[in-house]
């Protein structure tokens, strides 16, 4: 079944065009890359279908939590992570003062439901689902190998470890599909190896896609079922990463017209 | 050679104070003899005070760091009088005991007067705590807070004056009129951010003043609304002495519930919504949290207390006008926010005590309040950016201890 169908996405920023027909689908289960030089339009993909952006024209359907297909171009961001969606940044965007359980405390907002009347009069029901939420958020920070600085604040952390808590903090959202925005930037080589094994285990064990842009290619290679490839926002190849490989138009964008 | 260079840069200023006050200070003219009057005793006089203040001031500063860089040094954490004070039960229970002690025999010893004066204190604390939930917690930079304070005042006045309505009766309409205004302005500024966010609702402020100033028909102008009611206790009408002791022990009733309502808040799902929201917005809508609606929450929730606190304030002075809602009242409710240390309830009420009750104390100096009133917050901003007791929250620790799988929450300085 396909979690997400994106089809004939354009984006124009003025008279820029940032994204020219977009097609890409996510099938449940499935690591999927976006690769492209800078400028590509990578990040403008993410911004349109997580509701930053609404895009020009073109069809974001998301079978998402509640198994109904919802059209979801324009629904605000906040909505968007509601159906299923849940993302990472690319230039880090954590509550850096907000200690690292806080922050994944926060990802569990939209599956959580005390008021303000709740908060005040602070009933059992409250007091249980604040239980949940810290259990269930030192969980994940568990996962992500992140249990020894849970108090610590998010400022605080490393760079590999930030990024790491981003993808705590937006697995905490539950959603069905992961995108994450060049999760390996800064990393160094045994750390990426960390990451790599991270995605795999949050495919394997929490069932969830992941849609990730990187530029790391080893990493590309070895982890994902399909590539898709941009170039001056337009969907210049996709495949498997053997076919992406051999591509002819993916090495003349890459290395150059002389090389092709 | 440090000290010579702090005596250079403090003569530089001494200088540059010189200059920029000779026209005040040094010259005067007298136009009836037509001649030009040269102080320049007056001259030295700033140059000296201006000298010694830069000295006095660098070596504050510099102590200070050197402080802060001991303490880093050495690597313990030094256990402050204020950490003692949250993290030690055995320290804070005694302290709070005196405290509401005091707080309680407190009108039975001092004067009416007195009691009155500390009454508008606590007023302004509860205000200062209301703002702290829009300004300190969601950081949404509200400058016409006393809109809703004049709104809840009104509506007491003019139900008062209409239909008799008493203070009871009329302290939730007025908590629910602030909250309705609150949504009102809230619904169209709030996708505003930082300063236009600031200057729509200093606009909004004044605007209600100025309705409150020509509207005749509505709300008797500038002459106001007298002989409002006072609260009535179970029915009987109290004298005007033991009215003031009423209502003194209905504010500190007000005082508690509010610390008791605002540290539930945020110590909950919708008080973390709010700070994520002042850390970084886009960040909160990609993780789920509705924008909008969070932050209509807190501006609601803030014009809540300023309307019921509007009510308390009608039935204290029983005279109202639009004189006594200009921006100046704002600023002040803000100031004390600002000066308490953004978000934190401790620092609110201590800040809210010495810049109300300061000024009536020292009613010798009042020709120079707002000057002093500006050189606390200069050397404020100067020496303790960050308020005076420095945004003292609990933060979600987790229990670490193996075997012991319970959750506990621990004071934490941030
Ligand atoms: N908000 C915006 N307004 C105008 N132009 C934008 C905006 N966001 C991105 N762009 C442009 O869109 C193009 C693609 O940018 P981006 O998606 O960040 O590339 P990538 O992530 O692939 O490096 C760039 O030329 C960029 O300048
Ligand atoms: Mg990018």
């Amino acid at each position: 079944m396909s979690l997400l169908n994106v089809t004939n996405l354009t984006m124009d920023f003025g008279g820029l065009r940032a994204l020219d027909n977009i097609n890409i689908t996510v099938h449940e289960n499935e690591i999927v890359a976006i690769i492209g030089p800078n400028g590509a339009g990578k990040t403008t993909f993410f911004n349109c279908i997580t509701g930053m952006y609404t895009p020009t024209s073109g069809d974001i359907l998301v079978n998402g939590t509640g198994g109904k297909t919802h059209r979801i171009n324009g629904l605000k961001p906040n909505k968007v992570t509601e159906k299923g969606l849940a993302r990472t940044f690319q230039n880090i965007r954590l509550f850096p003062d907000m200690t690292v359980l806080e922050n994944v405390m926060i990802g569990k907002h939209c599956r959580t439901k005390a008021s303000v009347i709740g908060a005040v009069f602070r009933g059992s029901e409250t007091v249980q689902e604040e239980y949940e939420i810290v259990e269930s958020s030192y969980e994940l920070l568990r996962k992500v190998g992140l249990e020894n600085s849970v108090n610590n604040l998010a400022k605080n952390l490393a760079y590999g470890e930030q990024r790491r808590l981003e993808i705590a903090r937006a697995l905490a959202t539950e959603p069905v599909l992961l995108l994450l925005d060049e999760p390996a930037a800064g990393m160094n080589p045994h750390e990426t190896k960390e990451l790599d094994e991270l995605i795999v285990r949050i495919r394997d064990e929490e069932n969830i896609a992941i849609l990730l842009i990187e530029h790391d290619m080893k990493l590309v290679m070895s982890l994902s079922d399909k590539i898709v490839v941009m170039d001056y926002g337009k969907q210049i190849a996709q495949g498997t990463p053997t076919e992406i490989q051999n591509n002819p138009e993916v090495i003349k964008a890459y290395l150059g017209e002389d090389f092709a | 050679m440090k000290l010579l260079t702090s005596f250079k840069k403090s003569f530089l200023v001494s200088i540059w104070f010189m200059f920029l006050t000779f026209p005040i200070m040094v010259i005067r003219v007298n136009p009836i003899e037509e001649i030009i009057e040269w102080r320049w005793w007056n001259m030295l006089l700033v140059g000296g005070c201006s000298f010694v203040l830069s000295l006095l001031g660098r070596y504050f500063l510099e102590k200070k760091e050197l402080m802060a860089k001991r303490v880093a040094d050495s690597g313990v954490i030094a256990t402050t009088f204020k950490k003692r004070l949250f993290e030690q039960r055995a320290f804070a229970v005694p302290i709070l005991i005196i405290i509401s002690f005091a707080a309680i025999i407190f009108p039975f010893i001092f004067s009416t007067y007195q009691t009155s004066i500390m009454t508008t204190a606590l007023i302004y604390v509860v205000l200062g705590l209301g703002l702290n939930i829009v300004v300190g917690l969601a950081g949404l930079l509200d400058l016409g807070y006393v809109a809703f304070y004049a709104v809840g005042a009104y509506s007491y006045a003019l139900l008062n004056y209409h239909f008799g309505m008493g203070f009871w009766a009329v302290l939730p309409i007025g908590a629910g009129l602030g909250a309705v205004f609150g949504l009102l302005l809230g619904f169209p500024v709030l996708r505003l951010r930082g300063d236009y966010l600031a200057i729509v609702t200093l606009g909004f402020g004044e605007i209600i003043r100025l309705i409150l100033e020509n509207w005749n028909d509505f709300s008797q102008g500038p002459s106001g609304i007298a002989n409002i009611s006072r609260p009535s206790l179970f029915g009987t009408q109290l004298g005007l002495e033991a009215n003031t002791v009423y209502l003194y022990f209905i504010m500190i009733g007000f005082m508690i519930f509010t610390i008791f309502v605002v540290n539930r808040l945020q110590n909950s799902r919708i008080g973390r919504a709010w700070i994520a929201l002042r850390e970084d917005e886009i960040a909160c809508q990609a993780m789920g949290i509705d924008k909008t609606r969070t932050k209509l929450n807190a501006f609601a929730l803030g014009a809540t207390w300023a309307g019921m606190m509007g009510v308390v304030f009608a039935a204290k002075t029983t005279f109202i006008n639009p004189a006594s809602f200009t921006f100046l009242e704002s600023a002040i409710i803000l100031s004390i926010v600002v000066m308490g240390g953004m978000g934190s309830i401790v620092g609110v009420i201590v800040a809210a005590f010495i810049l109300i009750l300061l000024p009536e104390y020292l009613r010798a100096f009042s020709d120079y309040r707002m000057l002093l009133f500006g050189c606390i917050m200069v050397v404020m901003m100067v020496f303790r950016p960050q308020g005076i007791i420095s945004n003292v929250r609990r933060t979600y620790r987790y229990g670490n201890n193996k075997g012991q799988d319970i959750n506990h929450r621990e004071t934490e300085e941030v």
